[in-house]
């Protein structure tokens, strides 16, 4: 087991039943992604990039074909099981935030520390501790309303990353910021890759975006048509 | 576990704290359902109350022997199997205070001009102590009086009046009954009406032995009823056992055959008034219960729209790591919440009411435990049972789904 890479896709199918006509989002995915990856997903809509993400976050599951995540057989799990593995494994950053809008940055961050069990002083510290880690503890008690994007999206990452998961996966994680957040964004994100060695896979439209990871797919009606890997010192032209 | 109970009850109070307005009005079902049924029993059980302690005051350790079996409607005039001797007998049993046997009949009283249909009770002294029976003017016969077979006559209030003219004190007066001559020796005071039952004032009260000589010709001295006043109510058992046995002995029943005779006791009524008056209450219950289920639909209705608005907190919640059962908890603890705290408010207002409503509508109302007790309770199957439907469809939604909603 321990020679698969941390995510491992074969021959991956989704097929949506939609109002009788059966709509092929993946048409046979083989994806290997090792760990302390950084990889972006390109490809034009309906292309089946958020399908393929939703499905290596383990929140839907694949029609054909096989997934293993760290080894394991996602198949092979409950919905409980597949639940405490986004728990404690995963981390999800979205194009809008998705932030509870009557909650304050430091409860929405708290969220997946409760779900982990977690409770008390702990929680606190672990939010806050997360918060600081992005420049945002000041900010704790502002409700997503009070934040501009840029902040909304750190709080988000902080979310994402509370409980050190090993795969950080962005859905367009700068498709609402200017140009200045959406770097700093990409900053964070690439300083994760680089200091705690965190997997991170990124779907995006903006080459500029893209540039940031060493590895880039590009996927077209359910495939997967181009996979490069550039050399390491590619991102510092970029920036 | 029970930090998970405690972390998704506070997502929950969360939640119905964000929509406050709403949530009030999602009570508001529940609050009117709960004080619906703690009013609606208190005001039974209030009658109930009502109904026993009258029925109390007409004497808890009274026994009443009437002619004929048990159960057998047959006009008690026509059954003579009861006379003056069985009452002599009687009372000489031990633990008998009182007996008093009365014939009954209807008769014509005349008052020089005036006359009036009434009813006479041939009866003993003892009557005015077992009925409670208080002389206004002049006095009520005595033994001498039912030894003498005296013609004396003790009239009632309403007697009085459809025979005198106010004012005028009756006693001394002639009257006849059925034409022959009484002389009117005391006058009663009202007893007031019993609700619903004959006026118990419109009586004329007369020695037992007068009645069956002179008046109602019952020569075999049979009687239509013995009262008979116990000296203590724990022994209200001992003594119906000795009369029956009594009675029986000296009718010779062989022991195959049937009592010609029935003994009731207040506490039969009271048992009958008690089975009627709970079914009461429990109709006034379930008629509340109704609005408590209208409550329930309520809640269940806006826990739909709630989780239809809240789809992507729902798949951000799955996303984060909350499984299918985090989901249902959540949303059921809302349900349950939203019909506790009704409930509570619901109780408040129902004891409110209640008092209000014994103050004005002057009926004394009682709030019981049960009725508190019954209608959370109900309150809370309630919650659980239409909160159940909108939490699992919560919990069944595919997060990624859930997630794109829009």
């Amino acid at each position: 087991m321990s020679t698969l890479p941390l995510i491992s896709c074969r021959g991956l199918k989704k097929i949506y039943p939609l109002s009788g006509v059966e709509v092929h989002a993946l048409r046979g995915v083989d994806l290997d992604i090792e760990r302390g990856e950084m990889v972006a997903i390109m490809g034009p809509s309906g292309s089946g990039k958020s399908t393929l993400m939703n499905i290596i976050g383990c929140m839907d599951l694949q029609t054909q074909g096989s997934y293993y995540f760290d080894g394991v057989n996602t198949s092979d799990l409950d919905a409980r099981e597949l639940a405490a593995l986004r728990n404690k494994k995963l981390g999800f950053v979205f194009q809008r935030y998705n932030l509870l809008p009557r909650a304050s940055a430091l409860y929405n961050v708290e969220i997946p520390l409760f779900y982990s069990g977690m409770y008390g002083e702990e929680v606190k510290n672990r939010a806050l501790a997360a918060l600081s880690r992005f420049g945002i503890d000041e900010l704790a008690d502002n409700l997503p309303n009070q934040l501009s994007g840029g902040q909304q999206q750190r709080v988000a990452i902080a979310r994402a990353v509370v409980n050190d998961p090993l795969v950080v996966l962005a859905d367009e994680p700068t498709g609402a910021l200017d140009t200045t957040n959406s770097l700093e964004v990409m900053n964070i994100l690439q300083k994760m890759h680089i200091e705690q060695g965190v997997t991170i896979i990124i779907i995006t439209h903006e080459p500029e975006i893209a540039g940031f990871c060493p590895r880039k797919l590009i996927m077209r009606d359910g495939k997967i048509i181009s996979n490069e890997i550039s050399s390491s010192d590619v991102r510092s032209k970029e920036v | 576990m029970s930090v998970r109970f405690r972390v998704l009850s506070s997502f929950s109070i969360d939640a119905l704290k964000a929509n406050k307005m709403r949530s009030f009005l999602t009570m508001l079902g529940v609050i009117i359902g709960v004080a619906a049924v703690i009013l609606m029993m208190s005001i039974g059980q209030g009658a109930q109350q009502q109904v026993l302690s009258r029925i109390n005051s007409l004497g808890s350790n009274l026994l009443t022997v009437m002619p004929g079996a048990a159960g057998q409607f047959v006009r008690s005039g026509n059954v003579n199997t009861l006379t003056l001797k069985d009452a002599q007998a009687i009372a000489k049993l031990t633990g008998v205070a009182r007996v008093a046997p009365t014939v009954r009949g209807n008769t014509l009283a005349t008052c020089g001009n005036k006359t009036w249909t009434t009813e006479i009770s041939g009866t003993t002294q003892e009557i005015a102590d077992i009925s409670s029976l208080e002389v206004e003017l002049g006095r009520f016969f005595s033994e001498t009086d039912v030894a003498g077979i005296s013609s004396v006559a003790v009239i009632g209030q309403t007697v009085y009046e459809n025979l005198f003219d106010a004012g005028v004190d009756p006693v001394g007066s002639e009257i006849r009954l059925s034409g022959i001559s009484f002389k009117v020796i005391g006058l009663l005071k009202s007893l007031g009406a019993s609700s619903g039952g004959p006026d118990r004032d419109d009586t004329i009260y007369i020695p037992v032995t007068t009645a069956q000589i002179r008046l109602l010709g019952k020569t075999d001295q049979s009687v239509n009823q013995i009262q008979v006043q116990v000296q203590d109510l724990n022994q209200m058992g001992t003594v119906q056992d000795e009369i029956t046995s009594l009675l029986r002995k000296r009718h010779r029943l062989s022991d195959q055959a049937d009592d010609d005779f029935n003994i009731r006791n207040i506490t039969q009524l009271q048992t009958a008034a008690q089975n009627v008056t709970g079914i009461l209450t429990l109709f006034l219950a379930g008629v509340a219960m109704i609005s408590l289920i209208v409550g329930g639909i309520g809640i269940m209705n806006i826990m739909l729209v709630s989780v239809t608005e809240r789809t992507r907190e729902i798949g951000l919640r799955m996303a984060v790591g909350a499984n299918k059962q985090d989901i249902l908890n959540q949303f059921l603890y809302e349900a349950i919440l939203l019909s506790l705290t009704g409930s509570f408010f619901g109780i408040v207002f129902g004891i409110a009411g209640s008092k209000i409503f014994s103050h004005f509508a002057k009926w004394s109302t009682a709030i019981s435990i049960q009725a508190v007790v019954l209608s959370v309770a109900f309150a809370l199957i309630v919650g659980v049972f239409f909160g159940y439907y909108p939490a699992r469809r919560a919990s069944r939604l595919n997060p990624a789904e859930a997630l794109s909603f829009e």
